[in-house]
């Protein structure tokens, strides 16, 4: 820890970055810098800005303004390559290996020891290999063993040992813990320790706080693609970081109205679905609004495919309006009156070479056809509506809806389920990676539906977007319903401690 | 871009013209322009023998061809059609020999058709074996057992009765035309205008889209296989009817050219998209194509260089199309 402050030159640093993808503007204005021998956490919500600020240290993405540092001087990454030849290297969560390789031909791939006559002089890759292992003190990882055969934490580690073979001076590790066991985190933090050690310098990325605490020397927080902070880890504790991270901004773009809140439309019971839904209970009544908050991965979208029937419930009750029933898939569900708008619209959502008329009339098919054939007058009709209802921006129905852009993809995609009229309407990230126009419209139309008697159920991993529309908070980790608030007692400081599941700053915050 | 927000405008549809493909457009403009050229280089091209010759011969290809595009349309392939209609049509020769009623001699190869692609849509939607890998086999199979069971013996006198190809409609309108013609328009308006039609573009384009909407890819997949077989039945029986003799043998590189017309008629190998009557009017030009080489006096042998050209040529375009529509939608 001392090594952070006498290091006057950061290994790497960024000033001032500016990146902007259509529709969003994914960085603004952002600065960070690690020096060597530390390890420099970058925690937020999803969305804030992390992965668009590594794939910009990591060569990947240009900025559209800003400078690089690399050891003092100005440098520019314009391709992974570039970063590699700096010093850089990023872990991905995704592990980049080649299963049918072994550990050592992994590790050296495309910079293998040569022999004369340009063979790959397989001894001294092995060798090489061995040396590396053993100056991180790994002695259950055989060089020769075939990738394919290793746990996730054994791979991540020949990840980084592949990250070392290049001389890597700074490490980029995403959410490094994500798929690891409790014993492989263990032997995560002694490796990351003994690169710190050694001067390395360690960008290190999470959503957890108490792995923060544990490993980084200083941590940054980034909201909504700004710089917020930088605290020396020692100085701060989990309640600033949590206040950090969510902000104190629920203003009024979201204009929650009230809706008379009915009898109960869903009410399910221990619904259990392996592996992510672990005996989950909730209700949602008509005209409310029920925000489902979590992490990645903590089985909110999971639970809604479950009651959509693309995972069907393996145990557990659901009854709606009432009624006691089985959905065994998305056909059951949606003759029972359920609509999904899923999370990811391009690969979920959206069939993109269809035009936009035809995606609009895809989940009510059946409702339209009379006497076999499409009744192509409704269809028109219905598409109208839609599209006169959202203010899709198009030139004419028969456009290819993969041409529109985000916000309207979205709107066609929550257009094609109120054909249907349903009575439960789940919604998975409604507005992610939308303009703040569109959003403002999803928003109005929620609230609209709610009116009406629609039962909500939205998943978002936006918090203030959480708060500001629910009327109800359900907060979900590791595939269980772990707090629910009402929406007064709904504070982001309550809500992100259960999210991070962070005991100390709940109770702190309430 | 002049983008327009609609509050329920009437004219929120494209011009008519609009809504025509432009592929279509542009194979008709190239059968229409190959024939000029041709016939004025030689004239005998454009004789009513010739020209009914050419239809005649090939609207087995373009009907097979209409199956062939919708199981492409759902994202997947079949090898296989060519021995099947090679099977499909030796059966319904033997059928007529050994004396068989002739409506029986003509509705067995539909049933064996769509029985055999019903097999084949069950095997790659329900146990998820890649079409190109069943159909292959599903091609041994039946090459194979073909020339096991007949020992690659002809089929010759055939009933007069049975050469459904000799029909002429009002005395005038050959057969095979009239079932290609009829074939491509029902097939037409039923993919655009039946559920299950806008089903098959939906699961080419996107099956978990169309799966959250309600609809079944794998049920989808199975009936468009299943009618993949009776375009295929109709297909045989044509091919079967045509000729005095039956080979009893697969026309080998079939299903080539029959996949052919479907690429060339702008259905598009990666799912989703393309219509019919792109893929017979794309069946007509290479069929023009094929006896215009004859006529300008090259080789035959070029044919198979030309087709393969049309493909290269169709699918760059296509994949050019959809990189330029991907890059415009980023706005």
């Amino acid at each position: 820890m001392s090594a952070a402050q006498d290091t006057p030159t950061p290994l790497l640093e960024v000033r001032g970055i500016e990146k902007s993808f259509p529709g969003v503007r994914a960085l603004s204005g952002v600065s960070f810098d690690v020096r060597a021998g530390e390890a420099h956490a970058l925690i937020g919500e999803n969305g804030a800005g992390k992965s668009t600020l590594i794939k910009i240290m990591s060569g990947v993405f240009r900025p559209d303004s800003g400078s690089i540092l690399v050891e003092g001087r100005e440098t520019r990454l314009a391709t992974p390559d570039d970063a590699r030849r700096a010093g850089i290297a990023t872990i991905y969560q995704e592990l980049l290996l080649f299963p049918e390789l072994s550990v050592a031909e992994n590790i050296f791939l495309g910079h293998a020891p040569r022999a004369k006559g340009g063979w790959i002089d397989w001894g001294a890759m092995r060798a090489k290999a061995e040396e590396l292992l053993a100056s991180l003190d790994i002695d259950d990882l055989p060089a020769d063993e075939t990738v394919g055969a290793l746990s996730v934490g054994n791979r991540q580690r020949v990840e980084i040992l592949r990250a070392l073979s290049h001389d890597a001076r700074v490490v980029i590790m995403d959410e490094p813990t994500a798929a690891l066991t409790e014993a492989d985190v263990t032997r995560l933090f002694d490796i990351v320790r003994r690169l710190k050690a050694r001067g390395v310098a360690i960008i290190y990325i999470s959503h957890r706080l108490d792995e923060t605490f544990a490993i980084a020397d200083r941590v940054t927080v980034l909201r909504d693609g700004a710089y917020v902070g930088t605290r020396l880890t020692r100085e701060t504790n989990s309640g600033e970081l949590v206040q950090m991270m969510v902000g104190r901004r629920i203003d009024n773009m979201f204009p929650k109205t009230e809706a008379p809140i009915g009898e109960p439309v869903l009410e399910a019971r221990d619904l259990v679905r392996r592996p992510l839904t672990k005996s989950i209970s909730i209700t949602v009544r008509a005209g409310e609004i029920v925000g489902l908050a979590g992490l990645v991965g903590s089985g909110r979208s999971e639970l809604a495919q479950t009651l959509f029937g693309v995972w069907p419930a393996e145990s557990g009750e659901i009854r709606l309006m009432g009624e006691a029933v089985t959905i065994r898939s998305p056909a059951e569900a949606r003759a029972r009156g359920i609509a999904y708008v899923p999370e990811d619209r391009g690969s979920q959502g959206l069939v993109r070479p269809m035009s936009v008329l035809h995606n609009l009339s895809l989940a009510a098919l059946t409702s339209l056809t009379h006497g076999g054939f499409i009744d192509r007058a409704a269809e028109l009709r219905l598409a109208e509506q839609a599209v006169g209802r959202f203010g899709v921006k198009m030139r004419s129905l028969d456009e290819v809806a993969g041409r529109l852009s985000g916000g309207n993809q979205q709107k066609i995609v929550l257009g094609k389920w109120l054909a249907n009229q349903p009575k439960l309407l789940i919604l998975d990230e409604p507005t992610r990676g939308i303009d703040v126009g569109a959003k403002a419209e999803i928003h109005r139309f929620m609230g609209e539906l709610a009116r009406a008697g629609v039962a909500i159920l939205m998943i978002s991993s936006e918090l203030p977007e959480v708060l500001g529309m629910s009327d109800r908070v359900l907060v979900m980790r590791e595939g269980r319903v772990v707090a629910e608030f009402d929406r007064a007692a709904a504070t982001p400081q309550a809500v992100g401690a259960a999210m991070m599941g962070d005991t100390g700053a709940a109770e702190k915050a309430a | 871009m002049s983008a327009i927000a609609l509050p329920g405008a009437a004219s929120a549809r494209a011009p008519f013209w609009r809504r025509l493909s432009s592929q279509e457009m542009l194979l008709a403009v190239a059968i229409v322009g190959l024939a000029v050229i041709v016939g004025l280089v030689n004239p005998r091209f454009l004789s009513a023998n010739n020209l009914a010759d050419l239809l005649l011969g090939n609207a087995y290809i373009a009907v097979a061809a209409i199956g062939m595009s919708m199981v492409i349309i759902t994202g997947n392939i079949d090898i296989s059609v060519g021995a099947l209609i090679g099977v499909l049509a030796t059966l319904s020769g033997s059928l007529a020999v050994a004396g068989a009623p002739i409506a029986v001699t003509w509705l067995a190869p539909l049933v064996l058709g769509v029985a055999v692609m019903g097999l084949q849509g069950v095997i790659v939607a329900y146990v998820g074996i890649p079409a190109i890998v069943v159909t292959l086999g599903m091609l041994s199979i039946l090459r194979g057992g073909l020339i096991s069971v007949t020992g690659g013996k002809w089929i010759t006198d055939l009933p007069d009765a049975f050469h459904l190809a000799d029909i002429e409609i009002f005395g005038f309108i050959p057969m095979p035309v009239a079932i290609m013609v009829v074939a491509t328009i029902v097939a037409a308006v039923w993919m655009r205008w039946w559920p299950l039609g806008r089903a098959i573009y939906a699961t080419g384009g996107n099956p978990e889209a169309a799966r959250l909407s309600g609809v079944s890819p794998h049920r989808t997949l199975v009936l468009v296989f299943m009618l993949h077989g009776f375009f295929a039945g109709i297909a045989a029986l044509l091919f079967a009817t045509q000729m005095r003799v039956i080979q009893s043998t697969t026309p080998s590189g079939l299903e080539f050219t029959i996949i052919t017309a479907s690429v060339v008629g702008g259905v598009s190998i990666l799912g989703g998209v393309g219509t019919v009557v792109g893929s017979t009017l794309a069946a007509i030009l290479i069929a023009e194509i094929t006896s215009a080489l004859v006529f300008i006096n090259v080789s035959p042998f070029w044919t198979h260089a030309v087709q393969g050209t049309l493909i290269l040529a169709t699918v760059i375009a296509d994949i050019e199309r959809r990189r330029r529509r991907r890059a415009g939608a980023v706005r």
